[in-house]
């Protein structure tokens, strides 16, 4: 079986100004592998992963300190490029959030403003990411339709379908699905099981019975501090830390 | 139940209020009507638009109100040609490029550019940009239709601006950040997201930029040379209706032809900033459709 450290981060502190919200966290993430991030609301969860593809620069008086990897790559160093970057760990967010264009340009975003020209690809793509993402029989007849005219549940994998298009590397998942009604997170569910082989995803999530049934490892947050992290049958079944057990099983307090 | 009445008496008494704009504004146009009607005894509607001689003191008088008209039109088109894309770039940079400190600095200044008494704006172009426009390209007038249009221009940015900021600062967070994780920069999130989820309120703050260009008086009146001939290139005088009627009513005798021509002319202007009107209601009616839903 192979293990290779897709991403990791070692020792990785971040401020919102003076406000510590992350502190001295070290994971690694296995290629290919679905990662879940649990913990209490405010424990710094999407913080660490808006960390992963640098989407916190957009937030002004940040600090980060430590070393987040991707492969052999500093994504923190000044040389990185921030673009490039983000195309190969791509994003899905909490509320679906497609542009007011056409489901079809929805799509083609992400490979247009990287520089495809090619229409007939476009279109391939576009058609491979929909079908990619479980949602191409429903929107195959209203590609030239406002996206925002889908219900919630297809809006959140048309997001999915656009993160796909640009061939991330890694994904990352803030609570995709807590804004969904219990079909469309299941559908949402089966798709990041099946993703998962071509696929390395981190995902953040409250539902501890999604984290089980999803994930192959599983980090437990508390008060911006990892405080453990293993396989997810074993943190599930035989915590090490009486706090992870109290968290799960519900006898937080 | 002595509070129902009380209510209904409130109820009443706005009533009443809102009736008597109303019918004042009516009224207003009754009188622009019935006034202005009566030159059609002189003229038929389409020498009067159409003509092209502006002679209303003459005798035969002409009463051809077309270079009055093509003076408006070309002096609105070529501020808005300069005033847009300074007032619409402007404003993304300060809702976009901007660092905090300088957005709380320069946005007051663009605000306080819009209380410039528009006197003050004709006043300058008459004194100032007159003479530098006339040295600078070498034509005889510094007083025309570039000069007032750069007036007009300086007076609709401060509009076009602070509406377009407020539009685009209201694009939601969400779809930036959806642009950023797809690996756009910020000038392609700019371009192809942020612009076009705010177009409603861009466009609504280019027509009401300009819709206060058009009915503007005081700035053609000094600046634009107000010769009643149809322009033949940027530099020539120009002389806009609203420039037009304040300019002769005092010396039209009451109630004769160049009286009633002169209200024509209001009915004209009234029917051009009417249409504006509608424009501005109808464009951010059918881009809102795009720009709210992305909500
Ligand atoms: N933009 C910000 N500026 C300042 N502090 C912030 C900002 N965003 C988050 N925080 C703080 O950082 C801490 C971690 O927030 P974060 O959003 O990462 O928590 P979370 O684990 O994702 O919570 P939830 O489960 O509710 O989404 C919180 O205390 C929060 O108040
Ligand atoms: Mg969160």
């Amino acid at each position: 079986m192979q293990t290779h450290i897709k991403m990791h981060t070692k020792n990785l502190d971040f401020f919102y100004g003076d406000f510590q919200a992350l502190d001295q966290v070290s994971i690694d993430f296995i290629e290919n592998r679905v990662t879940a991030l649990i913990g209490p609301s405010g424990c710094g969860k999407s913080t660490y992963l808006r960390c992963l593809n640098r989407m916190n620069d957009l937030i002004a008086g940040i600090r980060v300190k430590g070393l987040a990897m991707l492969d052999n790559d500093d994504i923190y160093d000044p040389s990185i490029d921030v673009v490039t970057l983000r195309r190969q760990v791509g994003m899905v967010f909490q509320k679906p959030n497609p542009f007011p264009k056409s489901v079809f340009e929805n799509i083609a975003y992400g490979l247009k403003v990287n520089g495809m020209k090619d229409k007939a690809k476009i279109t391939r793509i576009v058609e491979k990411s929909l079908k990619q993402a479980a949602i191409w029989d429903e929107v195959k007849d209203r590609l030239n339709e406002s996206a925002l005219g889908l219900s919630g549940g297809q809006q959140q994998r048309l997001c999915i379908a656009r993160a796909l298009a640009v061939a991330p590397e890694v994904l990352l998942m803030d609570e995709p699905a807590s804004a969904l009604d219990p079909i469309a997170t299941q559908k949402i569910e089966e798709l990041i099981t099946e993703l998962s082989s071509k696929l390395t995803i981190i995902i953040v999530t409250h539902n501890m019975q999604q984290a089980a049934r999803i994930s192959d490892r599983t980090a437990f947050f508390y008060m911006g501090k990892l405080i453990e992290v293993n396989d997810t049958d074993t943190l599930f079944t035989k915590p090490e830390l009486k706090q992870t057990e109290d968290y799960i099983t519900g006898r937080f307090g | 139940m002595k509070r129902q009445v009380i209510d209904k008496g409130v109820h009443s008494g706005f009533l009443l209020i809102a009736l008597f704009s109303i019918t004042a504004l009516f009224l207003i146009v009754v009188f622009l009507f019935i006034e202005g009607i009566p030159i059609l005894d002189h003229v038929s509607i389409k020498e009067f638009v159409f003509g092209k001689y502006w002679y209303p003191t003459d005798d035969p008088a002409d009463f051809g109100i077309l270079s009055l008209i093509l003076g408006s039109i070309c002096v609105t088109l070529l501020s808005g040609i300069m005033a847009i894309p300074l007032g619409v770039m402007t404003a993304v940079y300060l809702a976009e490029i901007a660092s905090p400190k300088v957005a709380e600095i320069v946005k007051p200044i663009v605000e306080l550019m819009a209380s410039m008494p528009s006197v003050v704006i004709g006043f300058f172009g008459m004194v100032v940009v007159a003479p530098f426009i006339q040295q600078v390209f070498d034509i005889p007038v510094g007083l025309n239709m570039f000069n007032a249009s750069l007036m007009l221009a300086f007076m609709a940015v401060p509009t076009i601006c602070s509406i377009s900021e407020d539009a685009i600062f209201s694009v939601p967070v969400a779809l930036k950040e959806a642009s950023f994780a797809l690996g756009a920069t910020h000038f392609e999130t700019i371009v192809r997201v942020i612009i076009p989820a705010s177009l409603s309120g861009i466009c609504t703050a280019v027509i009401l930029g300009l819709s206060r260009a058009i009915g503007e008086t005081m700035v053609v009146l000094m600046a634009a040379g107000g010769a009643a001939m149809i322009p033949g290139s940027i530099f020539d005088p120009v002389r806009p209706l609203p420039a037009s009627i304040a300019a002769e009513m005092a010396e039209a005798p009451f109630g004769g032809e160049h009286y009633h021509a002169l209200f024509a002319i209001g009915i004209v202007l009234f029917v051009f900033t009417f249409m504006f009107n509608l424009l501005a209601d109808y464009v951010s009616y059918k881009f809102r459709q795009v720009g709210e839903a992305s909500l």
